[in-house]
Formats: C-alpha cells, structure tokens, sequence
C-alpha cells in the first residue's frame, strides 16, 4: 500500500525533473549525459542490444543458410573441392531418380499414420474431458512418449519388433503361430506400417493433450445445458466439442501431414533405411554424407521446402475458405447481441 | 422419454467405453518401456535362457546398468548433455524474453518484419537447412567444439520467442508506463519489474527447450563426433554396433537416458502440458 503511494506521489515529481533538466545545460558535459538519459536514446540503446543476438543470431543459423543452401542446389559439388555450376540439372536428377522422389512414396504410409493417430486423439481427448477417475493419471501414461529421445525409442522398438521378441511373444500369446507371422522390420509389405507405428506411438498422446487443452477451453455450461436439454455424449461431441475444436485439428492434420514429408526418425534409427524403408530424409542424408553430392541433396531440400511452403499456401486458402462463413455469422451474431443490449439500455435510461 | 433403467445402462455402458479404452492405450503406450525395464534388470545368463516377457528374478540386479554405463562412458557424457542444456537454456530464455520484450512493447518502423522473419524461419525445415550449415559450421570452426555447438542450439529456437512474445502481451502496459512515471530505466523495467512476472512463461521455455536440446541427436551427431564431447543421446548410440543383440545391456542404457526425462515430467507436468498449448494457438 506505502509503495503504491509514493508511485503516485513521485508522479509529478519525475517530470518535473525532467523539464528542469531538459530547460539546463549550458554546460556541455551535462548537455551529453542529458541526452544520453533522454528517453529516445535510452530507447534505441534498449533496441539495440536486446534485438542484436536474437537477429544476428536467425541470420547466420538460419537465412544465410537458406540463400547457401539454393546456390548449393544448382552446384555439382563435394564438401571440399573446386565446384561447378550445372543449372537446373540437380532438381531434374531429384525427379529422375527412384530413390530420390521414389522415397515420398513412403511418406504415404507416415501420412496414414498421421490420420490415424488424430483421430485416435481426438477420440481419446473426448473421453478424458468427459471426465474419469484417474484422467491426470492416464493422460501422463499416454503422453510421456513423446518425451523420450529418438535413439531410446528406436533402441526399444528394435527389441519390439525383432523375431521371438516382445511383440512375437505377445501375439504368442494370444493364440497366434509365430510361423505366420511377418518379420515386423524385413518384411517389405509390413515394415513401413511398423515404422509409422512408431510415430504413432509416439505423437498420440502429444496430440491428445493439446486437444484435451482446446476441449476445456469451451465453456463448461454448455456442456451442462445439453445434458439438460437430452443431448448424449455423440451429439455433444458433434454440436459443441467439433465446432469449437475444429481449427486446431486441421492445422494439426496440416502439420502432421507436412510432417510425415519430412519423417525420417523411424528409419533413421530403427531400420538404418535398410530393405526399402528410406524416406526422402534419410535419402537425402545419404546423398549429402556418404555419397557427397551436396548438390544434389540440397536440391532436394530446397523441393521439400517448396512442398511444405505450398502446404502451407492451402493450409491458409483452406481455412481462408472454411472458417469464413462462421466469422460472418459471428459477426452478425455480435451485432444483434449489441443492438440488443442498446435497446436494454435505452428501456432502462427511459424508466 | 427414455426410462430410468435404460439411462443407467447408457451411463454404465458408457463409463465402461471410457475406461476400457483408457485402459487399452494407457498400456499401449507404456508396454514397449515396461518390456525394456523387465529386461534390463536380467543377468546375461537369465536373458539367455528365458523369454522376453517372463519376469526377471532379481529385481535388485543392477549389474546391466553398471556395465552399460562403463561401456560407453556415461558419466563424461552426463556432464557434456548438462553444461550443452543449462547453457542452451539460459541463453535461449533470455534472448527470447527480450526480443520478446522490444518486440511487444516499442512500436517502431520494422516490428512487423521482424516478427516475420522469425515466424517464416519456423516454416524452414530444421533438418534441411543442416547441409549449408554444416559446410559453414566446418568454416567456422564451429565443429567439435560444445561452444559452438550451444550457439548454433540458442540461434535456432523460435517458439520460445513466441511464448514469451504471447506472454508479454497479457501484462498490462500500465506497469511500464507507471516505472517509467516514476523514471526507471527500460533495463530497469525489464530486469526488475517484468521479468520476475514472466516466471511461468520462463519455467515453460526451460522445460521445453532443456527436454529437447537434451534428447537432439542429430545435430548432436553431426558437430559432436569426438568421443569426449558425446552428449547422453550419442553415448547410447554408440551401442549400436558392439552389443548388436544384447538387449539386456542396451534396455539398461536406455532407461538410463530416459531417466532424467521422466524426473522433468513428474515434477514439471502442468507447465509441460501449458507451454505445448501455448505454442500451438500460436500456430
């Protein structure tokens, strides 16, 4: 309460000073140190050293790179060498050759995952804001994955999958013969399916807590009114949760789809992108640090960032699209709330 | 209308939905590590001779955890992984909280560009933009050094700076405005009175930020290639290739590297939980 006061107090006092000291100055140390304590330069100073590392920082970690990484792309080259400028004969090569654009074929099975893997979250994000006993409980379980490193993860699907280990064992189990069973990583029709598992395994419960953040920020008292009125679980989730949730779903399908593109974890560390499970990624790792044709690789990172901008390009027109029909009727919604309360307060001012 | 016992049965049948598949998943996603913890704690004689899913004798035999530390020298690898994160999470805390600080508060010519910039360098693939990094990292000496490899860690983060851009903009500018009446310093605001208020904000960019620089290991593969600068993540990679399929040792490494993550959670859920909703409203 004291400090509040003396704020207030202090009040005119402080521009006092200020004028005081803006109206001396004949002397011209005090004329330096005025101006440099004048809030305009305190300002820049301020600007100055708190955007200088952060922007230094994005330009040489991040934009110097890109331009680098476009010269790069219409280079033949090694990492150590003399170089040699060949056009557009990269990114033609990219298209040409199977294991470079053959890859995204693979992304397809991740993308599949992707889908799966949202509306296994949306589906299990539902049921906990439902509430349960134990809800904190199994959503740590489910979401804990998501905190384990890439190697630690391939390391325990490894021992997963391997023939006579733990997923053998369980299928077992259950009445299956392993000698009908596919070998989970080798097995060309399966071992992509495995793989996107593993991302599934890993990002369900990620996504599940960011839908159950977006489903409690709907107001509770709608929930209670459908109760009320007879609406049961289905129809909740259709009328009230969907609509309210539905822009962070899509920019997560968007996301997961631009991200299974680039998905390269799986086969990265768990297969060594051995008997056709290398994704474009771990191609272009390949092409860029064993074979050394930096060129070639970073024509193909320079497509994949095509790819991804014009994801995102659709992304934009999709909801551009999508969501303008409700901000109309938001609006007209908020004008008639306004006029009504207008005439409430014009009633109220005549009485 | 429905009758007393049918809307029992629906309220039964659907608590029963609920918790089935709670059940299911909750054990889905926690079967792959219990498998690993059920192995890790077998002898080589007992991992031999039985199968995967029986349970281990001793549940007080450490043995494998001894020799996978030994083997592939996780202490030295603990150190590097701690300096890299405090490091990394410091500096990324406080670039992010005051760019985030001149970015939210001062209207100049170029505030926009400038966010921007670093929200257009959030759509640029991390992993892609690694092969002209790496030539530059080489030119610059920037490899196998942790120094380096902290900076080139604190230069690309962007969702801090959102976080804290986002945060900044729910304190009320009043509070400057009046320490600025009173004559402080903007240092002074920003040291004295708005950074201590941006504790949760911070907390937040320090979970995240310190959980996946300590699990990063690509990058980490790339700079850090000399056996002394090897990171948790890289030690446990070096298992690969020597103990191809002695699962019992290689489950101990990795619930050894997992450790400190589960401690974070455990400790730091909500803030955990808080900071990934943040970040994706923001989009």
């Amino acid at each position: 309460m004291t400090e509040k006061t003396s704020v207030l107090e202090k009040k005119p006092k402080s521009f006092e000073n200020l004028n005081v000291l803006g109206n001396q100055g004949p002397s011209e140390k005090k004329t330096f140190y005025i101006w440099f304590h004048s809030r305009k330069i305190q300002k820049r100073l301020v600007m100055f050293t708190f955007m200088f590392l952060p922007i230094a920082l994005l330009g040489i970690f991040t934009y110097y790179p890109f331009t680098q990484m476009i010269d790069f792309s219409f280079h033949k080259m090694k990492w150590i060498g003399a170089r040699e400028w060949v056009g557009f004969k990269n990114y033609i090569d990219v298209f040409k050759r199977e294991d470079c654009f053959g890859a995204l074929k693979n992304s397809l099975y991740y993308m599949g995952g992707a889908v799966f893997q949202l509306c296994l979250a949306l589906y299990l994000a539902t049921i906990l804001s439902f509430g349960v006993k134990g809800g904190k409980f199994f959503k740590g379980l489910m979401f804990f994955p998501y905190l384990i490193n890439g190697i630690a993860i391939g390391f325990i699907f490894k021992f997963f999958y391997t023939r006579g280990f733990v997923l053998d064992t369980v299928l077992q189990a259950i009445g299956l013969n392993i000698d009908n069973l596919p070998y989970w990583l080798k097995d060309q029709s399966i071992n992509n399916v495995s793989l996107a598992a593993t991302s599934v395994w890993k990002y369900f419960g990620q996504n599940m807590v960011l839908f159950v953040g977006a489903i409690m920020s709907v107001d509770s008292e709608l929930y209670e009114a459908a109760t009320l009125d007879g609406a049961n679980k289905w129809q909740q989730f259709c009328y009230i949760i969907l609509p309210s949730i539905k822009t962070i779903v899509l920019l997560n399908l968007i996301l997961s789809i631009t991200g299974s593109l680039s998905a390269f974890e799986p086969a990265f560390v768990i297969t060594d992108s051995a008997n056709g499970t290398g994704t474009y990624f771990t191609t272009m790792h390949e092409i860029a640090y064993t074979s050394q044709k930096v060129g070639l690789a970073a024509a193909m990172a320079v497509i994949l960032f095509g790819m991804i901008i014009l994801a995102t390009i659709f992304q934009k027109v999709l909801f551009a699209v999508l969501f303008k029909n409700a901000e109309i009727e938001d609006k007209k919604g908020g004008k008639k709330r306004e006029n009504k309360i207008n005439r409430m307060k014009k009633r109220k001012g005549i009485i | 209308m429905k009758s007393d016992f049918q809307l029992k049965l629906g309220t039964f049948l659907w608590k029963l939905l609920q918790y089935t598949s709670l059940v299911l998943f909750g054990f889905i996603a926690v079967f792959p590590v219990v498998s690993c913890v059920i192995t890790a704690f077998k002898p080589e004689s007992e991992y031999k001779s039985t199968t995967v899913m029986s349970l281990p004798e001793n549940w007080l035999y450490f043995g494998n955890f001894v020799t996978a530390w030994q083997k592939s020298n996780m202490g030295r690898a603990f150190l590097n992984s701690t300096i890299i994160v405090i490091f990394v999470v410091f500096g990324s805390v406080m670039i992010g909280s005051m760019l985030a600080y001149v970015l939210s508060r001062f209207k100049f010519r170029g505030n926009g560009t400038i966010r921007n910039l670093f929200l257009y360098a959030a759509l640029i693939p991390g992993i892609a933009m690694q092969i002209p990094l790496y030539k530059m990292m080489n030119t610059i000496h920037f490899n196998n050094s942790i120094p380096g490899y902290i900076i080139l860690m604190m230069g690309t983060d962007v969702i801090s700076i959102y976080i804290f851009i986002q945060f900044f903009e729910n304190i009320s500018t009043s509070l400057d405005e009046s320490a600025i009446m009173d004559g402080a310093s903007y240092f002074t605001i920003f040291f004295k009175i708005l950074f201590p208020l941006l504790r949760p904000a911070v907390v937040t960019v320090m979970i995240l930020k310190g959980v996946g620089v300590y699990n990063e290991y690509y990058s980490a593969n790339l700079y850090l290639q000399k056996s002394e600068l090897r990171t948790v993540a890289l030690a446990l990679y070096t298992f690969v290739g020597p103990m191809k399929s002695q699962y019992n040792l290689i489950c101990a490494g990795v619930l050894i590297t997992l450790t400190p993550a589960l401690i974070i959670f455990i400790l730091f859920q909500k803030q955990i939980y808080n900071g990934l909703t943040t970040g994706a409203v923001k989009g």
